[in-house]
């Protein structure tokens, strides 16, 4: 179980994290949703120890993030951010080798092969095993590094937007990866989304966070309300239920749009600043 | 993931450094040892003679040649070996050496050195030049976390404009305690002054460079990033210091000995990891050779071009590692992945 207490971060006296309290559940997979600058990242950083909070406490199990040693939360905890520019020119089974770095420290185990091996296997990586990580496409450099975690065999994962720079195609199959992860190997995935629809089809706990707070969490059927939307991200989403799934349509405020034909671009302003929303 | 299905290990995949690229690299490596312990300006020792050498030719060799070759090897392995882990703790393709402000930091260490202790030994220039390089090494680095794009060209130029500013306070001060001539000894290495007992201090960046070795996955997993090593379980500033110290002692002890070698720290690992990789506990070793090898080319021209008179080390390996240099910025230039 993850439980983050009281957490207060500041940038430059901006603060980003405001008295954070949460309890996420273990086995789950957890989407954080929320505007830009709404303190996710963040909080997703706060809760790896990458970054150390001014004030409060996280604890992974009965493990104190603040204390203890980051090579016994290296067997625990899994996190990938998405500024890993790479520059190295490491080959996939390298990359997936250095996920057991905890454990062996550089010098692999039979044990470690086999789990290696499984990782590529899990990620239909075998075919790229010899590429270097600079001749991939985005998706498959993607599903590298998620090999690499999985190979950490931690029983927390945290991921920072992994659908970033990811195609409709190679963003669905990753979540449906993800959803296969912790359905079959009992993992729990935190993950920081900006999509609402992905994590309304495909986590079992959502937290809505804005200015730093979280604002409400719960089921997706409870946190894909137009009432809640709003308050989450001062939007008018409408909610559209379809075979079960919650979805908001955000690309057009107070959808549905008007009878007739697709309307032409909107002249107004509030037209084009939902276009860059639904980029994001 | 711990399921326990048994398996094979995978054989080894196909890429990357081979066990042969070793054993190549070491056989040519030794043949061209051999030969040059033929060359010198004793011109009655040739290659014929080393099997076996009479008294005088053994005493040759010993005292000079053997000496000689043994501090080339060291110096361009230890060089190139330092290149290639700056290179990846920086995460950044041009950074060296020669190209950092740890050469000139070093340098303006054993000028000072000297001034201060008339009759300084080897061993203390040495310890104040290792002092004085990692001081400087620190504040390169400084100097590169305020960078924002720190894998581009611009920290190659900002490095050699810092070593420009170490180099020009270091001439201002050897020209108010007249000491210009000597300067050369140190910005311009050469193994010509190599003799039996002047030398073996050398042997230290062996030490160093076995120390290294066995940081060398650690220092792969720093170059991925701060967020990527503390994952796994590193602490990031220590790794990246133990890298910085490692690479200033081999600059610091080769620069004292021999001489500054320009760009040999960075076109030598450029050309190794564009053929084999980024993994440095796999491309050392063969870096090590290759640096090895390349000095004892240049070494081996600078003696038998205008023989028997020879050209410094430096000013071959600086010809050839310019152009080398250039050919690297135009690459990435062009947009290659750098």
């Amino acid at each position: 179980m993850i439980r983050v207490r009281d957490v207060t971060h500041r940038y430059d006296k901006q603060v980003v994290l405001d008295e954070v309290g949460l309890t996420l559940p273990v086995g789950q997979l957890t989407s954080i949703v929320g505007a830009n600058g709404a303190g996710k990242s963040t909080l997703l950083s706060v809760i790896s120890r990458l970054i150390r909070p001014e004030q409060g406490t996280v604890f992974i199990d009965d493990l104190d993030v603040g204390t203890a040693g980051a090579d016994a939360i290296s067997k625990r905890l899994a996190v990938l951010r998405q500024d890993n520019r790479i520059t190295a020119r490491l080959s996939v089974i390298d990359l997936v080798r250095f996920g057991r770095f905890p454990y062996s420290k550089g010098r692999l185990t039979p044990e470690d092969h086999v789990v290696v091996e499984e990782a590529l296997d899990y990620l239909d990586l075998q075919l790229f095993r010899d590429r270097y990580l600079d001749q991939l496409s985005g998706g498959q450099r993607q599903r590298a590094y998620i090999a690499m975690i999985l190979a950490q065999d931690t029983d927390y994962i945290l991921l920072d937007e992994p659908l970033n720079n990811l195609d409709m195609k190679h963003a669905s199959s990753m979540m449906t990866l993800l959803r296969r992860a912790a359905d079959e190997l009992g993992k729990t995935i935190v993950l920081v989304l900006h999509d609402i629809n992905f994590a309304s089809c495909f986590s079992d706990h959502i937290v809505a966070m804005r200015d730093g707070k979280v604002v409400v969490q719960g089921t997706p059927a409870e946190i894909m309300q137009r009432e809640t939307l709003r308050e989450v991200f001062d939007m008018d989403i409408h909610v559209q239920d379809l075979h079960g799934m919650r979805l908001g349509i955000f690309w057009t405020t107070g959808a549905p749009v008007g009878p007739g034909p697709v309307v032409a671009a909107p002249a107004d302003a509030s037209g084009a600043e939902l276009g860059t929303v639904s980029r994001a | 993931m711990t399921t326990t299905t048994t398996r094979p290990v995978p054989a080894p995949s196909r890429g990357g450094v081979r066990a042969v690229h070793l054993w190549v690299a070491t056989g040519v490596l030794l043949v061209g040892s051999y030969l040059s312990l033929g060359i010198g300006a004793a011109s009655s020792v040739g290659v014929a003679d080393l099997f076996p050498p009479t008294a005088d030719e053994w005493h040759i060799l010993a005292t000079s040649r053997i000496p000689r070759l043994a501090a080339v090897l060291l110096a361009g392995a230890s060089l190139s070996v330092a290149g290639l882990i700056m290179q990846r703790i920086t995460a950044n393709r041009f950074v060296s050496p020669s190209t950092s402000g740890t050469v000139e930091a070093a340098v303006l260490g054993i000028l000072i050195a000297t001034m201060l202790f008339s009759s300084t030994s080897l061993v203390v220039k040495m310890l104040i030049a290792i002092v004085t390089a990692i001081a400087g090494t620190i504040v390169f680095l400084q100097m590169l976390q305020r960078i924002q794009h720190r894998e581009g060209i611009v920290v190659a130029l900002v490095g050699l404009m810092y070593g420009g500013v170490l180099a020009a306070i270091t001439t201002f001060v050897a020209y108010q305690r007249d000491m210009v001539q000597y300067l050369d000894i140190w910005t311009t290495g050469s193994f010509s002054g190599i003799l039996e007992g002047r030398y073996e201090p050398l042997y230290i960046v062996l030490v160093v460079g076995v120390i290294g070795y066995l940081f060398a996955d650690r220092f792969t997993v720093i170059g991925m990033g701060e967020s990527f090593a503390t994952n796994l379980g590193l602490n990031y500033q220590r790794i990246l210091y133990i890298g910085l110290i490692v690479v200033s002692v081999m600059a610091a002890v080769v620069v004292v000995v021999v001489g500054a070698i320009p760009f040999l720290g960075l076109i030598v690992p450029n050309v190794v990891t564009l053929l084999l990789g980024d993994n440095v506990k796999k491309v050392l070793p063969l870096t090590a050779l290759a640096g090895a090898g390349f000095v004892l080319a240049c070494d081996v021209v600078g003696r038998t071009a205008i023989h028997p008179y020879e050209l410094p080390v430096a000013t071959i390996a600086g010809g050839i590692g310019g152009v080398v240099f250039i050919w690297l910025i135009l690459r990435s230039a062009k947009g290659a992945s750098v």
